[in-house]
């Protein structure tokens, strides 16, 4: 059983950090250049670390499968990235983003990490504007903020609608300087196979270059994972395609625990499914709701109706009417759910009646086109160009879709998973946001990691290392990991089955999303843990992926990418099974108030869920991490 | 109402540069997508060709993509000619079978310039943009040295025109539109970007010397101003840039006269 030790520092919430970083152990400087760390993933949290382990004169090496870290799709992120600056004097703190945080993520993250994340999100701004990042601003030429979901105060910081784009091409010219001084050793179009467990420490990784197929050993004092979320586990996602969990699930495999898999966020607001052929979907971001008003028809009936034919009395604009106090910027859960909801009752609207509508004309009455098209120009523009509809004449479309996974690897207050030298940062692990995520706290939370946390904590672990003393890449630990790599992707060449990989693929997003998706039962879980493994085998008995192992081949990429999540996919379910409770983004219809709010059970599901995995075809082991209230009240979320 | 479920279905047939690895030679392969919802993205389009190409036993057409949302810059195909299609102001995920005829013969070529070598079918190594921006397109800043973030006001209008510059997606269209494969427009995005920016100034000569004397020595041409590359943009980066390029180009030069210390503009 694995030993799950949270390593919380002890005393005031407001003084952790500091107290920690204060204990924490340093490396000699002359000594941080004999130890080597493997950085794989090269998003906010990655380029922002490799970046800043170098400068700090550690030898890095970054991995990436991307062919330019630039990338990464952090990019993708509309929205904004919070930051308790309270630059808009309009009260926030950072104990008040610390609360929203956590009680966003329905209590069930650690009150010490998510204090911490905000408490570095001021530092986070700053870095980011030193580094040219072209914030919004305002004609006094300081920054501007905007509010975003699940807060009601204005603390979000933003580029267009191009955020995240911004903050990764900061860190990517951080990383870039670094490269240039020799600091960062970087690999692209390189995938991590598998990882290396030396004496039960992470020692290493096999890598595979993806234009010849050449499979290397990389070994290291210190290996940090910041590879992203799993939801591509679903197919239809607003991931990008190449978005995958193999990096964490290979780990997971050598030892590292797997923490709350079940935990998925569904975003509200995104373009409805067109066809069987789609490959993603596209977020429309949540700042849309600021000023658009989310409605569907009143009757059934007039779901098929033009919607400007349909009286402002005949509509429902159901978040305002639900929950008064939050209106359209309540949290993307429970507008999820509600969306859901109204589509299960027959009222959503599109070809497919799963769809609801996101209105603008008020806005547009008050604002005038040309301010609405100052806010949000390019999420139109994208729309256009997606749906061939013009946005500021009829309502957008929209509709949930899974857009982020709170579960991942475990860490503890280091970033360490419970296997020794193995870090884990930004999405790929699962500490800060409990079981749902607030708008705009996914930037916050691997440039955190990346810049203001893996920094620091490092240390604790290098320093116990002797410098120098890591092993050989032809240690028999690395010869065995990639005869396992290269034995795997013989078998998946091998198979020469019927079906190309997307048809498993899609199968798998099908049984997943109807089961394990926005809401879910004893009887629909319990389905797809037969499914899953049905569909495995039959994956393994007839996937066709054609090629060679030794040149760029993509079929084969996917094939291992999707290997795993029929693996991942099933232990999803299983984690959802045992949570007998709704909280955030898990939501079981067995666990619901009158009202049809999800029901918690903070006398036995206060904890986070870490399994562990016990090798092919056994069950895997559920740990249990308590997790202690010592500052905040478990609450009902209210946000009516 | 809806108009992407009033079109009805369509049939191209597509005329694909298929080359085998870096060096080998390639040619055009005609391939039929046949009953094609027209909603679907071009993207999509080769997915499904390329499941058919795979249960009939031969290999699926390589060709590079991954946000499929117009903001990673990875997907980067010449459509009849143009990179990223025939529309303006997108990338090629964004390219929708709505745009073209039933029956059309359409071409699809990866970029093709010196620069950027085919590594396979219709995907290239364009390793030489991040080479650029290694050479100096950032700001020296050391994770946890910044001053608040409000220290130093930015006018509204440089923040917005850095803005506009800073939204390039790196894909190399505009290299790949320019018949002198010029990086031009990518290496003024970056400079223009840093440079209108007051936390930009202190390294804004040796920036601009550097990034383009290692554009020179990657083998990318210089500007005729044809204007290809912004046309071709998916971010409709103006050429404009280009002339704030220039003369950040020309005063840096004529100052690093003057100073020779600053001329080695590329070293730490």
């Amino acid at each position: 059983m694995a030993q799950l030790d949270s390593r919380i520092p002890p005393g005031p919430l407001a003084d952790k950090w500091r107290a920690h970083q204060t204990g924490i152990k340093l490396v000699n400087p002359a000594n941080k250049r004999k130890y080597e760390v493997i950085v794989v993933g090269a998003g906010l949290a990655g380029a922002s670390a490799a970046a800043t382990l170098a400068e700090l004169g550690y030898r890095v090496k970054s991995f990436v499968f991307h062919d330019s870290p630039r990338r990464a799709h952090s990019i993708a992120a509309q929205g904004g990235i919070n930051a308790a600056k309270n630059y808009q004097n309009d009260g926030d703190s950072v104990y008040r983003l610390f609360y929203d945080t956590i009680k966003g993520g329905d209590y069930r993250s650690r009150e010490a990490n998510t204090y911490r994340l905000a408490e570095v999100s001021v530092n986070i701004i700053d870095q980011c504007v030193a580094q040219g990042v072209p914030f919004a601003r305002e004609y006094g030429g300081l920054l501007a903020n905007r509010s975003f979901g699940g807060a009601q105060v204005s603390r979000t910081f933003y580029a267009r609608g191009q955020t995240g784009q911004q903050l990764l091409l900061g860190a990517y010219s951080a990383l870039s300087r670094q490269i240039a001084a020799g600091a960062v050793q970087l690999f692209t179009h390189s995938e991590m196979l598998d990882l290396v467990v030396v004496g039960g420490h992470a020692k290493g990784i096999v890598v595979r270059n993806l234009e010849t197929g050449e499979l290397t050993r990389h070994a290291a004092d210190a290996v940090i994972l910041a590879t992203g979320g799993y939801g591509n586990v679903f197919n239809l996602s607003t991931y990008a395609r190449g978005s995958n969990a193999t990096a964490i699930w290979r780990a997971y495999r050598r030892g590292a625990c797997f923490a709350n898999p079940c935990y998925t966020q569904i975003h509200p607001t995104c373009i409805p499914v067109t066809g069987d052929y789609q490959s993603k979907l596209t977020l429309m971001s949540e700042s849309l709701r600021n000023d658009g008003r989310i409605w569907v028809p009143k009757r059934a009936e007039d779901r098929r109706k033009a919607p400007g034919s349909i009286p402002e009395a005949d509509r429902d604009y159901y978040l305002e009417r639900m929950y008064p106090a939050f209106g359209n910027l309540c949290p993307r859960d429970i507008a999820s759910r509600a969306a859901k909801r109204v589509c299960d009752e027959g009222r959503g609207v599109g070809e497919s009646g799963l769809g609801v509508y996101l209105d603008f004309s008020d806005a547009i009455a008050r604002l005038g086109e040309k301010g609405v098209r100052e806010r949000y120009g390019n999420l139109f523009d994208i729309y256009h160009e997606i749906t061939d509809e013009n946005a500021y004449r009829v309502p957008m479309r929209i509709f949930p879709a899974v857009h982020y996974t709170m579960g991942g690897l475990w860490v503890d207050y280091n970033l360490m998973s419970n296997v020794p030298g193995l870090f884990v940062l930004g999405e790929a692990n699962f500490s800060d946001h409990g079981a749902n995520r607030l708008g705009a706290s996914a930037l916050m939370q691997g440039l955190a990691d990346g810049y203001f946390v893996i920094p620091y904590t490092i240390g604790d672990y290098l320093a116990t290392q002797k410098p120098g003393a890591r092993p050989a890449p032809d240690a028999a630990e690395f010869r065995e990991a990639e005869a396992n790599v290269r034995g795997l992707t013989e078998r998946l060449l091998g198979v020469r089955g019927r079906e190309p990989v997307s048809h498993f693929h899609k199968r798998l997003g099908h049984i997943l999303w109807n089961h394990c998706g926005m809401a879910r039962n004893r009887a629909g879980l319990e389905q797809a843990l037969r499914e899953i493994p049905a569909l495995r085998e039959e994956f393994w008995g007839n996937v066709l992926v054609p090629g060679s192992g030794a040149t760029l081949n993509q079929s084969l990429e996917r094939a291992g990418r999707v290997a795993d999540f029929l693996e991942l996919g099933e232990l999803m379910c299983r984690d959802a099974l045992v949570r007998e409770e709704s909280c955030g983004g898990h939501f079981r219809e067995e666990h619901e108030y009158p009202d049809g709010e999800g029901k918690r059970d903070d006398a036995h599901m206060a904890h986070v869920a870490a399994w562990e995995y016990q090798g092919e075809g056994r069950a895997p082991l559920r740990n249990v991490e308590p997790l202690a209230y010592e500052f905040v009240k478990m609450s009902v979320r209210n946000y009516k | 109402m809806n108009p992407e479920n009033s079109q009805k279905n369509i049939s191209v047939t597509l005329r694909v540069w298929r080359q085998a690895g870096p060096g080998e030679p390639g040619r055009f392969v005609a391939y039929q997508a046949r009953d094609l919802n027209p909603a679907m993205s071009f993207l999509e389009m080769l997915d499904v060709v390329n499941d058919e190409l795979t249960v009939r036993g031969e290999e699926p057409i390589a060709f590079a993509h991954d946000c499929r949302e117009g903001i990673c810059g990875t997907c980067s195909l010449v459509i009849d000619g143009k990179p990223h299609g025939p529309h303006r102001g997108v990338a090629s995920c964004q390219t929708y079978l709505r745009s073209f005829a039933d029956g059309a013969v359409i071409t699809v070529e990866p970029y093709r310039l010196r620069p950027f070598p085919v590594i396979k079918d219709l995907v290239t190594d364009r390793g030489a943009f991040d080479q650029i921006q290694q050479a100096g397109g950032y700001i020296t800043v050391r994770t946890g040295s910044a001053p608040d973030a409000n220290a130093i006001p930015v006018p509204k209008d440089a923040a917005e025109l850095a803005m506009d510059a800073a939204q390039c997606i790196g894909c190399g269209a505009c290299a790949a539109a320019c018949k002198n494969a010029s990086a031009m427009l990518f290496v003024a995005a970056r400079v223009s970007h840093l440079g209108l920016l007051p936390q930009g100034q202190a390294e804004r000569d040796r920036r601009v010397l550097a990034m383009v004397e290692t554009a020179d020595r990657l083998g990318f041409g210089s500007c005729t101003n044809q204007y290809e590359c912004s046309a071709a943009c998916p971010k409709l980066i103006s050429h404009d840039f280009i002339a704030r390029l220039n003369r950040d180009y020309l005063k840096a030069t004529f100052r690093a006269g003057f100073k020779a210390e600053t001329n080695s503009a590329a070293g730490e």
